[in-house]
This record gives C-alpha cells, structure tokens and sequence, in this order.
C-alpha cells in the first residue's frame, strides 16, 4: 500500500510489520516520533508488544538486552547524546551477540547542543561491533528494518538502520508499505538459538581469563580472544549474508537495491563523489550539471557502513581518476571516517589509485546548498584535484583564525 | 542457528561446582564449619541451610552436618559472613599445610 508519511513512520511500520515484542526507548530530538508511533500502535492493539518506558537510553538498550537474552524480538531507537549514552551497552549488546535492531534518526552530538542533522552520532559508534546499514530515503528506511532484522537474526549480530534527522525522519515522502502476510513470511517469529530459561539457570556473558576456562562438564569453554574473534569473523560473514537476505526480500516484494552500494552514474565516470545517507540524492543533481558540461561525474552511496565491503567499494572505484568523499562526521585530528576507510580499500584493492579527497559539510544541520556541492565537485573534477589541504570545509561562515565573510 | 555453535559464540556459564576449573587452588583461606554451633548439626536434623544459599560456587551440602567440597570451595568467606550462628570460621591454608 502507497502512503505519503515520515521517515519516523516509515521506521514505526517497519517495525511493527516486523512484530517486535519488546521495544524500550527513550525519546529524543529527532527519533522521538518513531517511538511515539510505536507506542500509540501498542496502546491501539494495533502491535501486540510490551513497551517498557525507562528514564534513559542506557536503560533501553539494557532492557532489549534483557529481553532479547530472554529470546523475544526487541528494537530501540535513538540520536545523538542518547546513543553516547548507550555506548556501554552498545558494545555490549554486540559481544553478547543479540540480534538487536535500533533505528538512529541521526543527530549531531554536543558540546555544544544541537539538535540538527549530520552523522558524527552513529559513525562515533562504528567500532562497537554493530552493522551499520544507511538507508536515504523512506522505502529505503521502512524495508531496511525488515532486512535488518533478518539479518540479526541469522547471524545474531545487531543492526543499526541509520537515517539523516529532519531531513528525512520527519519529511513526508511516499513510499510503499509492504503486505503484512508477505512480511510475516520473510520474517518469521523469532526462534533463538539460546534463550534465559529459570528451569535451566544459566550466567550469560560471565568473566572470562586471558585463557578459556573448563566448563561445569570439564570442556573448554571459550575465552575473550576466542569470542571477539568469532565476533569479527562472523561480521565480514554479514556481508554475503546480507546479499542473501536482500535477495529473498526482492523475490518475494518485487523490489530492492544493491546491498552494498548504490552507484548513478558511475560506469564511465572519471570522478565519483561518495556519501552516506540523504546527501547521495542531492549529489545526483550536481552530477548531472557536471555530465552536461562534459564532465564524466558520477556518485556513489554507501549503504553498508560496517562491516565495511571494502572489495565491493574499491571496485566501484578503481576504473574512475578521483573519488570525492562528501562527509558529516570527522575523526578530529585526522579525516573523516568513511574517507580513510575507502583509501584503506583503495590501496588494497586498486595499487592507490585513484586520488581521494574529503570534504567535510553539514556539521550540526548547517544547510548544504547545492549550488554549493556544484563548486566543491567541479573544482575536485580535475586531474590535480586532489591536490591540497586533507580535508576541506564547505559552508563555513567563519574560516579558522578569520572573520565573518 | 544450531544452540551449540551459539554458545560458542558467547561465555555463558551454568550452576554446578567447577564452572571455571578446579577453583580451590585459588583458595587462601578456608571455611570449616563446627558441627556442634552449626544448626543442623546441633538439632541432628535438616535446617538452616543458609550457607548452602549463600555459596556462590554451589560446593555446599544440604547434609546434617552441612559439607564443604574443597576441590571447588574458592574461599571468598561468604558463608562464614551469612551464617546466623557463627559456625563457620576462615582459617589460613597455610596451617594446613603444616600439618
Ligand atoms: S568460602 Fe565461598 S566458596 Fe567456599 S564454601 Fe564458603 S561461600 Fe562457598
Ligand atoms: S549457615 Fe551456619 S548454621 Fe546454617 S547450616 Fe550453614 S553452617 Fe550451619
């Protein structure tokens, strides 16, 4: 069924057509018309769910921590300082190996306050052993939660459906909402592999030594090292097994994206600008200003952030002479995130070629014109383009040092 | 996914004694209990059991008077710290290594 809603609704009925039946969550700016969907959808009977309100968002995932060891579906959902505030149990979550999902509506983090959109918020939380899926537009948003749980659920790692604040959590869009009787076949309830049972009293997550220790039965049980290995191992696995689930969900709705990437116009590009999340569409348009003046421009979004599909990307890349990397998230003191991990891939996958520059916009919502995107990608279109300063700033009113301009 | 390959995907552990090894080797001080303070072993009949609850390793007996399995008691002095009567003193390993 066609409907013109929000992204934060499009997550809602996502997650209901998922039938979660723990969701814990505290609200804040912007995700909190997702979890006020939810919860009006449980006190309509619409959702069979318990909601569990806490005073937190440490406590939120603590819950569906909880409730997922206890072998019930869970889902919470968040942005900015209330996923910092998580970060323990985000972690933790991930080395539990619970097949959590969260939807990040994504948000700045302070100091100082914001409330508005850019991607420092869940890219801060990259290395924490979550998969990161980045969906740019509302069916991207409401199919991306049906797969991520999916995929936990296979491979029981959690998942994290991020998606630009305001820009698109709370814009209207249409997008087509999935039979629910389809999506009760893509997604069967939840069967967990080991489920909290008082008949059968088990400590979950125990402290483990530098080396595995003998079990009640005498047999080697795993130590640290051996289970954040299978943590990793299992990850890289995520990415074949994410293809797996992607084509299950086209064979059975009709529709569906590359996984990994989602290229425009990029089979004879000479330069490809790459991003993650909502900008990829905006840089749709100035890619077709530049084809119209002959330049071969093309873009490249990156859906699947962790694990990083490294050999998918570089060879999305390798044929082209400049990538122009478009962020909203820096690793201060170096560039940002998503820039090195493509160079990383780069060198590894196509000898250090092509060049790769990084520009750094939209901080704290600050508005990103397209006419601005036009200039920075014209001027970075050229054979020396990647000449020069490792990260450059579009939209700074107040240069570093300078005055107003 | 198949139980067993889950779990050895995590560290879960379950009730019984020798869930991390023969943990009495950690042991610096032992518990030993005095039948005659002891409640069950003063009445000769099953009670209190306080101890039994307590113990974290589950190396206690329900037995009049109750038991302490050494192989596994680590020492930690809890049911000494629990016990109602004061029937349980912490003596040094050391002066039994002496004998
Ligand atoms: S000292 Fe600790 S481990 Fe040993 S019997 Fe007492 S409570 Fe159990
Ligand atoms: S707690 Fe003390 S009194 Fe009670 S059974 Fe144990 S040793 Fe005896």
């Amino acid at each position: 069924m066609q409907i013109i809603e929000t992204g934060n609704v499009a997550a809602a009925l996502g997650v209901k057509l998922a039938r979660a039946q723990v969701i814990a969550a505290y609200p804040i700016t912007p995700q909190t018309p997702l979890t006020e969907k939810l919860s009006e959808f449980i006190e309509s009977g619409e959702m069979q769910a318990e909601y569990i309100p806490v005073e937190s968002e440490h406590s939120a995932l603590a819950i569906c921590i909880a409730a997922a060891s206890a072998g019930a579906r869970s889902f919470t959902a968040t942005s900015s300082n209330g996923l910092l505030y998580m970060h323990e149990q985000i972690q933790w979550a991930a080395g539990a190996r619970l097949p959590l999902v969260m939807c990040v509506a994504n948000r700045g983090v302070g100091a100082p306050w914001t409330i508005w959109n850019d991607h420092q918020d869940s890219i801060s939380q990259r290395d924490t052993g979550w998969i990161q899926i980045y969906a740019n537009d509302h069916q991207q948003i409401i199919d991306s939660v049906l797969k991520a749980f999916c995929l936990a659920e296979e491979i029981m790692i959690p998942v994290m459906v991020c998606y630009d604040g305001y820009i698109l959590s709370h814009t209207h869009m249409p997008f087509d909402v999935p039979d629910s009787e389809i999506a009760d076949a893509f997604l069967p309830p939840y069967r967990p592999p080991y489920a909290l049972d008082p008949a059968d009293p088990a400590n979950l997550n125990t402290v483990t030594m530098p080396d595995g220790r003998p079990d009640v039965r005498g047999d080697i049980s795993p130590g640290y090292m051996e289970i954040r290995h299978l943590l990793q191992h299992d990850m890289v696995e995520a990415i074949p097994a994410l293809k797996r689930v992607e084509e299950r969900f086209r064979s059975m709705f009709g529709r569906g994206h590359d996984p990994y990437v989602e290229p425009y116009r990029c089979d004879d590009a000479d330069y490809i600008a790459v991003s993650l999340g909502s900008l990829s569409y905006q840089l749709h348009d100035v890619a077709d200003a530049l084809r119209a003046e002959g330049v071969r421009a093309g873009v490249l979004s990156v859906h699947l952030y962790r694990p990083f599909p490294d050999r998918i990307i570089a060879e999305a890349l390798n044929r082209c002479s400049g990538v122009i990397v478009f962020e909203k998230a820096l690793s201060y003191g170096y560039q940002g995130p998503l820039c090195s991990d493509i160079k990383s891939a780069l060198y590894r996958y196509a000898q250090g070629k092509p060049f790769v520059t990084n520009y750094i916009l939209g901080l704290g919502g600050r508005e990103i014109t397209t006419q601005d995107l036009y200039e920075a990608l014209k001027v970075s279109c050229s054979p020396d383009g990647g000449a020069g300063e490792e990260t450059r700033w579009i939209g700074l009113k107040i240069p570093a040092g300078g005055t107003q301009t | 996914m198949p139980a067993g390959d889950y779990r050895k995907k995590i560290s879960l552990s379950e009730s019984g004694p020798g869930d991390a090894g023969k943990t009495g080797s950690w042991r610096i001080v032992r518990p030993v209990i005095d039948p005659d303070v002891c409640i069950p072993g003063r009445r000769n009949a099953p009670a209190c059991y306080i101890c039994w609850l307590y113990c974290p390793d589950g190396v206690i007996s329900r037995s009049v008077p109750p038991g302490i399995d050494y192989q596994y008691c680590k020492g930690c002095g809890i049911c000494a710290e629990e016990c109602p009567t004061k029937a349980i003193t912490m003596v040094e390993e050391s002066s039994f290594i002496k004998e």
